[in-house]
């Protein structure tokens, strides 16, 4: 519909939560990989916080700053174990504010 | 820590594990709470509506002091085409009583409101503090082990309120992680906009709310709902889809989000609004086929973290809430009878469980996750254009006579599903409803 149009930038969505990131130990990482199942794709469009990208080598990458700790890429690629996942360590990571 | 020995660990400060630690803490039990956010709530996304009979069971005089929005007098359900909405709507001044029965509610600020009930009950809260993994003996669990020391706190009773993304249970053993078809993600933002225009846009007046909740074309074919809740000087507003159907369409969620914003029945009711916050979070869909073993030796587990979700009538909160409490009463009973907390003994939580409403919601709807898995694009594509177009025939006079309106009504419904369609359909949603 209208969305394409506007360019929406889930970046500009992130920015208004609080995040604590917690340096160098991301909680979330992808295991290397020569291709990604289809589940490990779909992420790069359906992960609510755009966490995940394709490279140029059509591998998928993440940055998981911006991760809101839901759980989906766990529950569409941990038994594949084409993604490790934790919690952050405690007090890191996302805190709503209103939730 | 590691010398002393608690009672029960709740793990997680959600609405069922606080629910849990205040009805055993209250009972004198020595209980630990372990939450991993910087303080209760700072984790948890809820729509969110509370209802109060569920609540009034732990706290009775909740309303003096909890963080409570509006209390609700109007709920409308629509069914959404692309420009348009047929709606339900149900609103009633017998809704304005002393004690009102439901509440919009802000979760971080109720979780914490919550937590320090469960603290003022005797409980140790210690935030900021993730578990990592159940401990065990001899196929018994004796406690957890966390992040901040390597060393495992011990209790006789670990509740596993860990949400639906819990790993703690999952990753034990205990039930299998949720699959892509028996949870849904949701996103919401918070909206804020004077209370006023709140009040003038809805309707309302004083601390009256409204609840608005949509499916149709908005989820393009996916099976999902959306939802706009009115708070007291907010308005949340979300919509979720199963995430087997996301993976499969490709669909993003925040594009949903944007289209369902920018639909011309909703725009206007949030127009001029300052966004302060974007969540994300799974919500149990299984239903009643998807519920786990809810207890073994040594551990019960509550809320979320056991798929009790009455998804049919968009109740999560007063289930987590119920269970919290009956796991919270059945681990009391054991204890105060000098029972150990075997697996034997702890079956009495589900003998509970299973006479309350919880199980009972449940059981009414089992079939309906998978008619609605199955059956998406009908239900979320077909149904909503058809009704909409029949609406429309039934709405415009343009000299067209009414006896032609309503043949292209039907024939349209025909086109669509077929006469052996649409009767199998409605058959198959009255078996699921009953």
């Amino acid at each position: 519909m209208t969305v394409a149009a506007t360019k929406l930038r889930v970046e500009d969505k992130l920015f208004q939560n609080r995040y604590l990131v917690d340096p160098g130990r991301p909680h979330i990482t992808v295991r290397p990989h020569e291709h990604p199942s289809a589940n490990l794709r779909a992420l790069t469009r359906i992960c609510p916080a755009k966490c995940y990208e394709l490279n140029d080598k059509g591998q998928v990458e993440i940055a998981a700053d911006g991760c809101m700790e839901c759980g989906t890429c766990r529950v569409l690629c941990e038994a594949s174990g084409e993604v490790v996942w934790n919690y952050p360590r405690g007090g890191f990571g996302v805190l709503f504010k209103f939730g | 820590m590691s010398e002393e020995k608690f009672d029960a660990i709740v793990i997680g400060a959600g609405m069922a594990g606080n629910a849990a630690a205040y009805t055993m803490a209250s009972r004198g039990l020595k209980v630990l709470q372990l939450e991993r956010g910087e303080y209760p709530g700072s984790k948890n996304v809820q729509g969110a509506i509370m209802y109060a009979n569920m609540l009034e069971k732990i706290i009775p005089d909740f309303r003096d002091d909890a963080p409570l929005e509006r209390h609700l007098v109007e709920q409308r359900f629509w069914m959404m085409d692309d420009t348009s909405h047929v709606g339900i709507q149900y609103r009633s001044d017998d809704f304005n009583e002393s004690r009102p029965e439901r509440y919009t509610i802000i979760r971080a600020q109720f979780d914490r409101w919550f937590s320090r009930k469960v603290r003022a009950a005797g409980a140790t809260v210690l935030c900021e503090t993730t578990a990592t993994e159940l401990a065990h003996e001899g196929g018994k669990v004796i406690g957890v082990r966390t992040d901040r020391t390597g060393d495992i706190i011990l209790a006789d009773t670990v509740v596993l309120a860990e949400g639906a993304n819990g790993l703690l249970g999952t990753r034990a053993g205990l039930r299998q992680t949720p699959t892509p078809e028996s949870v849904a993600l949701a996103v919401k933002e918070i909206h804020f906009l004077p209370e006023d225009v709140i009040d003038q846009r809805f309707g309302l007046h004083g601390n009256e709310g409204c609840v608005i909740e949509a499916a149709g074309t908005i989820s393009r074919g996916m099976a999902g709902l959306a939802f706009l809740y009115t708070n007291k000087e907010s308005i949340s507003l979300g919509i979720g889809c199963l995430v087997s159907d996301f993976a499969a369409t490709c669909e993003s969620p925040y594009e949903l989000l944007e289209a369902f914003k920018n639909h011309p029945s909703i725009k206007h009711l949030i127009a001029g609004t300052e966004v302060k916050e974007y969540a994300a979070h799974l919500i149990p869909e299984g239903g009643y086929k998807a519920i786990p073993a809810l207890f073994g030796d040594g551990w019960v587990v509550v809320g979320d973290a056991a798929q009790l979700n009455n998804a049919v009538h968009r109740e999560g909160s007063n289930l987590a809430m119920t269970s919290g409490r009956i796991a919270g009463e059945a681990i009391f009973d054991v204890k105060s009878r000098g029972g150990r907390m075997t697996k034997k003994n702890l079956a009495l939580y589900k003998t509970m469980l299973d006479e309350s409403f919880v199980i009972k919601d449940l059981k009414k709807y089992k079939d309906m996750p998978a008619l609605l898995h199955t059956n998406s694009r009908n239900f979320f594509m077909t149904y909503p254009k058809l009704m909409s177009e029949a609406s429309k025939n039934f709405m415009r006079v343009d000299g067209t006579p009414k006896i032609e309106n309503e043949r292209a009504t039907t024939a349209a419904f025909i086109k669509a599903r077929s006469r052996l369609g649409l009767v199998s359909d409605a058959v198959r949603l009255a078996f699921a409803w009953r």
